[in-house]
C-alpha cells in the first residue's frame, strides 16, 4: 500500500486539501457507477406521463408500482403478454440443476487433476483450459443440430445440458487450483490407511472445500443466469430464460413504448445476481479474479 | 478386480468430461471448420469446396463493418477500461476509510447481465428523453447527443456501456496487484525521497505487468464475444452500423439461414481469439509445469 501523504511532504493544509480532493473524485466515480441503477429505479417508479414530461434524473413526483406489476405479470414478449414471471421461473429451473451438476463434476475433475495425476491428466487439463476460451459462436450450429437429434431442442433440459458442458472448464479450473495447494502426502497417508478414491474425497477434501464451492456456485450462477447467447439460440417461445424475455419486452415494437415497464423488468431480471453480489461479494470477486488471472 | 477398479477410478472419473470436451468443443470446432469450407446454405452440405465462403465473407460490406467495429470497440473498450481501472485502483489504494463500500459500488455492474446493462443505457442515451433532454433542460437548448441513432457514432455508445460494466472489474484486478507489491521497496524509495508519481511510474506499475496482461486478455476476450450488449443496446443498428462479428454470425445462423457464412465468420472469430489467448495460455501452462 502506498500513501500519497508521505512524511516528506510538508504543509498539512495542503495535505488535507488533497485528501478532500481524493474523496471528492472517488465519490464522483461512485456516482458514475450508481447513476444507471438510480435512473432505472426512478424511471420504474414513475408513470409514463411523468416520464414524458419530467427529467430523466428527477425523483418521481408520485411513486407508482404499476410498471412493476406489468413487468412481472403483464408485459408482452412478442405475442404473449404474461410478463417476466414465467421466464424468471424458467431461469431458476435451468440455473439450479446446471449450477449443481457442473459444480459437482468440476469438484471431482479438479480432485483428480490435482491429486490423482496420471499420464494424460495434464493434457486433459490443458485441453479443458483451451476450451474455456473458445467463442461459443463456433459451437452454436453443431450444438443446435445435436440438441435436435437428442430431442432436446428448445427445452430447458437442453439448455441445462449446454450450460453444464461449457461450464465444466471453469469449475474444474477452480477446484483444481484449490486442491493443488493440499499436500499430496495427505492422499498417500490415507491410502496407506486403506481409504479409497471416493472415501478420501468425501472425508478429507470435501470438508476443506466450502470456500471454493461457494466461489464456484456463485460464478456459475452468475454466468448461467446472465447468459443470453445460449438462451436465445436454443430455446423456444415457452422455455426462454429471463434475459431473452427481457430483451423481447424491451425490443417489442408493438404499442406505446413503456420505459417504466422496461426498467422494472430490467431490475427484476438483475435482482438475483445483484442479491448474490451484495450478500457474497467477497466470493464473487474471488471467482472473477481466479477465473481470469489463473485461467 | 476390485484393485484394478480402484487403480483406474481416477481415469474413469475424468472419462465422461474428456469425451464431452472432445465432442462438444473440439469435435464441434471441427464440424464448423468443415462446413465453413462447403457451399452450405440453409442446410449443411459436406462436399469441400475450398475457401469459397471466406471469399464471400470478405466481399460482404456488412462483415467489413463488423470487423471495423470490433477493432474500434475492442481498442477503446480495452484501453479506457484499463486506464479507468488503474486510475481508480491507485486512488482507492490511498488508505481510504470507506474503501469497502466504494469497491462494492464500483464493481456491482459486473454482476449484471449485459442485457440489463444494454437496456439501461439504451434508455439513458435515447435522444428524446435521455441525457440529451436533461442537458437541454439545464438551458443548453442546442445540445445534441444522438449517438445511439447516428450510424457513424452508435458504436461509441457500445463502448460507453461496455466500459461502465467492465472497468470496476479491472479496478479490482489492479487493486489486488497494487496490494501485492513489496512494501519494503516502496518504503525504501520513500526514504530516499523519490516523489510518489515516480514511485508509481518506475516501481509499482512496471511490477504489475502480469496483471496488465491478464486484464488485457480478459477484456479482449469479452470484446470479441460481445453479443448481448449490442443486441440489447442497438440491435446492431441503425441498419447494421453496430454489427460485430458475433451479431453477424448470429444473424447468418438463425435469421438469414446461411450456415456457410455463419460457420466461416465463427471460424474467423475463433482465430482472432486464439491469436490473442493461445500464446498467453501456453506461457501460463509452461510456467505451471516447470
Amino acid at each position: 500500500m502506498t500513501d500519497l501523504s508521505t512524511p516528506h511532504r510538508s504543509g498539512t493544509a495542503m495535505q488535507t486539501a488533497l485528501r478532500w480532493l481524493l474523496y471528492l473524485i472517488l465519490c464522483l466515480f461512485a456516482l458514475y457507477y450508481l447513476m444507471p441503477l438510480f435512473v432505472m429505479l426512478t424511471t420504474s417508479l414513475k408513470s409514463l406521463e411523468e416520464i414524458r414530461t419530467g427529467s430523466l434524473v428527477a425523483l418521481p413526483r408520485e411513486i407508482t408500482f404499476e410498471a412493476w406489476k406489468t413487468a412481472w405479470s403483464g408485459a408482452c414478449t412478442g405475442i404473449q403478454c404474461e410478463g417476466l414471471r414465467p421466464y424468471f421461473w424458467n431461469s431458476i429451473l435451468l440455473a439450479i440443476p446446471a449450477v449443481l451438476i457442473s459444480t459437482l463434476i468440476g469438484a471431482l475433475n479438479g480432485y483428480v487433476v490435482a491429486q490423482w495425476r496420471f499420464k494424460g491428466s495434464n493434457l486433459f487439463f490443458s485441453l479443458l483450459l483451451f476450451g474455456c476460451f473458445i467463442p461459443f459462436q463456433v459451437v452454436l450450429l453443431p450444438m443446435a443440430r445435436m440438441l435436435g437429434m437428442m430431442g432436446l431442442a428448445g427445452t430447458i433440459p437442453g439448455l441445462i445440458f449446454v450450460h453444464v458442458i461449457y461450464g465444466i472448464g471453469f469449475t474444474t479450473l477452480f477446484f483444481r487450483n484449490y486442491y493443488v495447494t493440499v499436500p499430496n502426502e495427505l492422499v498417500k497417508a490415507a491410502k496407506v490407511d486403506g481409504a479409497g478414491f471416493f472415501r478420501i474425497f468425501w472425508s478429507i477434501f470435501l470438508p476443506l472445500s466450502l470456500p471454493i464451492i461457494v466461489v464456484t456456485v456463485i460464478w456459475q450462477f452468475t454466468q448461467i443466469w446472465n447468459d443470453f447467447l445460449f438462451g436465445v439460440s436454443f430455446s423456444q417461445a415457452g422455455t426462454q430464460p429471463v434475459t431473452v424475455a427481457l430483451n423481447n419486452i424491451v425490443n417489442s415494437t408493438t404499442g406505446v413504448k413503456e420505459y417504466n415497464v422496461d426498467m422494472a423488468a430490467a431490475i427484476i431480471a438483475a435482482l438475483p445476481t445483484l442479491l448474490v453480489y451484495v450478500v457474497a461479494g467477497k466470493y464473487f470477486i474471488r471467482g472473477l479474479t481466479a477465473g481470469s488471472v489463473k485461467g | 478386480m476390485v484393485e484394478w477398479f480402484e487403480r483406474h477410478l481416477p481415469k474413469m472419473v475424468l472419462a465422461p468430461s474428456f469425451v464431452a470436451i472432445m465432442v462438444f468443443v473440439y469435435g464441434f470446432i471441427g464440424w464448423t471448420a468443415w462446413v465453413s469450407l462447403t457451399r452450405s446454405r440453409l442446410l449443411p452440405k459436406y462436399e469441400i469446396e475450398g475457401f469459397f465462403q471466406y471469399g464471400r465473407l470478405f466481399d460482404t460490406p456488412r462483415w467489413d463493418t463488423a470487423m471495423n467495429n470490433l477493432f474500434i470497440f475492442g481498442l477503446l473498450f480495452i484501453g479506457i477500461s484499463m486506464l479507468l481501472g488503474l486510475l481508480i485502483a491507485i486512488l482507492l489504494d490511498q488508505k481510504i476509510r470507506t474503501e469497502g463500500v466504494l469497491r462494492t459500488i464500483y464493481l456491482y455492474p459486473m454482476a449484471l447481465s449485459l442485457i440489463v446493462t444494454g437496456t439501461a443505457w439504451k434508455w439513458i442515451l435515447n435522444p428524446g428523453l435521455g441525457v440529451e433532454s436533461v442537458v437541454r433542460g439545464w438551458g443548453f437548448e442546442s445540445f445534441k447527443f444522438d449517438w445511439l441513432v447516428n450510424p457513424d457514432l452508435a458504436i461509441y455508445t457500445v463502448v460507453i456501456a461496455g466500459v461502465w460494466q467492465a472497468s470496476g472489474f479491472v479496478m479490482a484486478l489492479f487493486l489486488a496487484g497494487l496490494r501485492s507489491v513489496d512494501e519494503e521497496i516502496i518504503k525504501a524509495a520513500q526514504v530516499d525521497g523519490i516523489p510518489t508519481t515516480r514511485i508509481y511510474s518506475a516501481i509499482i506499475i512496471p511490477s504489475m505487468a502480469p496483471i496488465f496482461l491478464s486484464a488485457f486478455i480478459v477484456l479482449a476476450h469479452l470484446a470479441i464475444k460481445s453479443f448481448d450488449l449490442v443486441i440489447a443496446l442497438t440491435g446492431g443498428g441503425p441498419g447494421y452500423a453496430t454489427d460485430l462479428p458475433a451479431t453477424y454470425m448470429y444473424a447468418m445462423a438463425f435469421s438469414r439461414g446461411d450456415i456457410g457464412q455463419a460457420a466461416s465468420s465463427a471460424m474467423i472469430m475463433m482465430m482472432v481469439v486464439f491469436a490473442i489467448v493461445v500464446p498467453y495460455l501456453y506461457s501460463e501452462l509452461r510456467a505451471k509445469n516447470d
